[in-house]
């Protein structure tokens, strides 16, 4: 029996691994955004890339959200798979026109004569100190438009697997990176393939029996957490990890709420309007009869992102997840 | 030694003086719009050319007025009409070479046409029954876009990675007046510049931004001006001679295929129709102006030029209007069938595949028309019963 050393390797380097290995794999790959060529990208996620497949495959473009995305959905148009950087959060705002109104219609405006073979890579989510602009959790805009995939890996194996499976996908995708989890590690060896998964398929992280957390991207290191610190409560809770907004594993969430009889979504962004809402709703309607409590949620206030030296009060920590868990002996109280 | 003075021991030595990268005097538009016919220029025109133009004009023209009449019977939602600016529309469309793409905004229908789009498939958006109508890489043409200038930096961004695979493929992205202030115009233009993309941008400049008149729209002498900022050659051209229109459109596609980056071009023409069926001109212009303008109009102009040329004669004005009528009646009988509709594919091409949540959907709206069928196939047999819905 042979073992593998497996190497510590970081999300960022994952994402970087698979922009190259995508690039490497389909000459039709670009990437595109401002900064991504001889800086690396502000996160250095395109580290290496304009110098090993040259300024026409990984280009510095003006500095313009709108203009990146547009020309990019001009190029998919030419046959060419776009990978396009925002380089935070809130600086892909000026190019929601071009998502909503172009973007995400062209295939279904041309009954599917015109595809959009493109991916938006946006940093995204608290946590890392970030000052004003650069800290929000904007997938509830994405997940409200239609014709986009929106997809958020949590680990560093998904990192690489889920923008493997974003580049190789025909339509539109929104690929949201969690930004303090960048220098996350878990075993991942990069020298080792990876299986790319279809997009759309949510995951167990945690076995349990008395409630189901529901979270994704940032709030799973912390939902796991959360379960460990449970178990002194004696409460034994199941993790899901949504990997994919859009589409939504509705079996994967609905089979383990079934099981749990309780349920909490977890994320950063706000929660009125938010995901959680939608979630929730989803829940209700397909395991009603299974639920012991309401569906409850976990989110970030509904408050503009806070300035950073506040920005613990606002993201959902351990302690806010344990009292949600803790609120979901609904027959006790009632 | 103060603060100050230790802050400047670290202050970089100045630049030297600043020079701007290009001379922008061949940037710089002429003053007045460039004009062929009725000038001297005329003498060198391709008389062939001018003979096709004015036979696709006076098409365009009977087009514009055949869409604006099944407005008015209900057969279309609304039609943006380009009565007055066909010699823009059909001019430029005529200066791409086959293998270009054309990136129209939603009043481009007769550029479509001219692309050799099928008349009642280009009227598809305007009709209601689906969004294009046409397969954009039949003709290359992109889909009619209703936001205004998102659709020039595709043009852009679709120019480039033709450069990039090597194919000398050029786009021509038109839009209006009023889309000259959106942001999306200025990241187009500012890209095509510095990527040296073959693109030509091409303005119509018909005076209004559906009610809103050009100098409320910008300050700049002229919107060809533009151009000089961004580093690319700004040119002005009489909208409505379309001989001047080719030939200013055809420079700038062959300037663009050479290497030689894009060119903004400013057509000056005016709507003489309203912006659309839904619009009330007489609340923001007067009559006399518009009466002035139907003085210049293009067909008028062309139809002159080739007369006094001896050209063109009534035999040959009359074949144009006969060939025209032709398509108008083509045009109505096609577009008086109602379009065959199956709602279910409001399903079909939002992705790949469908979501589950998508399937779901499906499902439902299908069982709804099930039983709206039994609904209906109840009633018939028996309408006395009646009631069902």
């Amino acid at each position: 029996m042979t073992t593998v050393a497996v190497k510590p390797a970081t999300m960022a380097q994952a994402l970087t691994r698979a922009l190259r290995d995508a690039m490497a794999a389909d000459p039709a790959v670009h990437v595109l955004g401002e900064d991504v060529g001889t800086l690396g990208g502000v996160f250095r996620i395109t580290d290496g890339l304009a110098a090993e497949f040259g300024a026409d495959r990984c280009t510095d473009t003006p500095l313009a959200e709108a203009g990146i995305l547009g020309t990019a959905v001009g190029m998919a148009m030419y046959g060419l798979r776009p990978v396009v950087e925002m380089q935070f959060d809130a600086f892909a705002y000026p190019a929601f026109e071009q998502v909503v109104s172009h973007v995400t219609k062209m295939r279904n405006r041309t009954r599917g004569k015109l595809p959009l073979p493109l991916t938006i890579r946006i940093p995204y989510g608290g946590g890392i100190g970030g000052v004003e602009h650069h800290s929000d959790s904007s997938e509830a805009y994405y997940m409200a438009t239609p014709g986009l995939h929106v997809v958020t890996p949590a680990t560093v194996a998904d990192a690489y697997g889920l923008l493997r499976a974003s580049i190789a996908s025909d339509d539109p995708v929104v690929f949201l990176e969690p930004k303090r989890l960048y220098w996350s590690k878990d075993t991942w060896n990069p020298e080792e393939p990876t299986s790319v998964e279809p997009m759309g398929r949510a995951v167990v992280r945690r076995s349990g029996r008395s409630a189901t957390l529901i979270t994704y991207g940032p709030s799973l290191a912390v939902c796991m957490e959360a379960a460990e610190a449970a178990r002194a409560e004696g409460w034994d809770l199941e993790v899901v990890d949504l990997r994919s907004l859009v589409p939504f594993d509705d079996e994967t969430v609905c089979a383990s709420v079934r099981r749990t009889g309780r349920a909490v979504v977890v994320h950063e962004s706000g929660s009125f309007g938010g995901p959680g809402g939608e979630i929730a709703a989803r829940v209700t309607e397909r395991c009603f009869h299974h639920l012991e409590a309401p569906v409850l949620r976990v989110a970030g206030f509904d408050i503009p992102y806070p300035p950073p030296m506040l920005e613990r009060h606002h993201l959902p920590g351990v302690d806010r997840i344990l009292d949600a868990v803790g609120r979901l002996q609904w027959e006790a109280e009632s | 030694m103060t603060v100050m003075e230790q802050r400047g021991a670290y202050r970089p030595t100045p630049p030297p003086a600043w020079q701007p990268r290009t001379d922008p005097a061949p940037l710089l538009p002429d003053t007045e719009p460039y004009r062929v016919l009725g000038t001297k220029a005329a003498d060198r025109a391709d008389t062939e050319l001018l003979r096709t133009l004015y036979a696709r004009l006076v098409r365009g023209r009977r087009y514009n007025a055949q869409a604006t009449a099944l407005t008015k019977q209900g057969r279309l939602a609304v039609y943006p009409s380009s009565t007055g600016q066909e010699a823009c529309e059909i001019a430029a469309a005529l200066a791409l070479q086959e293998r270009d793409w054309l990136f129209p905004s939603y009043r481009d229908t007769l550029a479509v046409v001219s692309r050799g789009v099928d008349p009642v498939e280009a009227l598809t958006l305007l009709r209601g029954d689906w969004h294009t109508g046409y397969d954009p890489y039949e003709h290359r043409v992109a889909p009619l876009s209703t936001p205004l200038a998102t659709q020039l930096p595709h043009a852009v961004g679709l120019a480039h990675a033709a450069r990039l695979k090597g194919d000398d493929v050029v786009a021509l992205a038109m839009v209006g007046d009023g889309g000259t202030s959106e942001g999306d115009f200025h990241e187009a233009l500012n890209f095509a510049a510095v990527w040296r993309a073959p693109v030509v941008f091409l303005v119509q400049n018909n005076g209004f931004a559906i009610s809103v008149p050009l100098d409320k729209q910008t300050a700049a002498p002229s919107l060809a001006h533009k151009a000089v900022g961004y580093g690319m050659p700004g040119r002005l051209v009489d909208g409505n001679d379309a001989a001047a229109v080719h030939e200013v459109l055809s420079d700038a596609v062959r300037h663009a295929r050479a290497g030689g980056g894009p060119t903004l071009v400013e057509a000056v023409t005016y709507r003489v129709e309203a912006h659309t069926n839904a619009d009330d001109a007489t609340r923001y212009r007067g009559d006399a102006e518009v009466e002035t303008w139907r003085r210049h109009d293009p067909v008028e102009l062309l139809e002159r030029e080739l007369t006094e040329r001896g050209l063109l004669d009534e035999d040959g004005i009359r074949a144009a209007r006969e060939d025209a009528e032709t398509m108008a009646a083509d045009l109505r009988a096609r577009m008086n069938q109602d379009p065959e509709l199956n709602p279910l594919d409001l399903f079909d091409h939002v992705y790949a595949e469908p979501t589950p949540q998508l399937r779901e959907q499906r499902a439902q709206l299908s069982a709804e028309l099930a039983a709206e069928a039994e609904s209906e196939t109840g009633s018939a047999s028996g309408p006395q019963e009646g009631g069902h819905r």
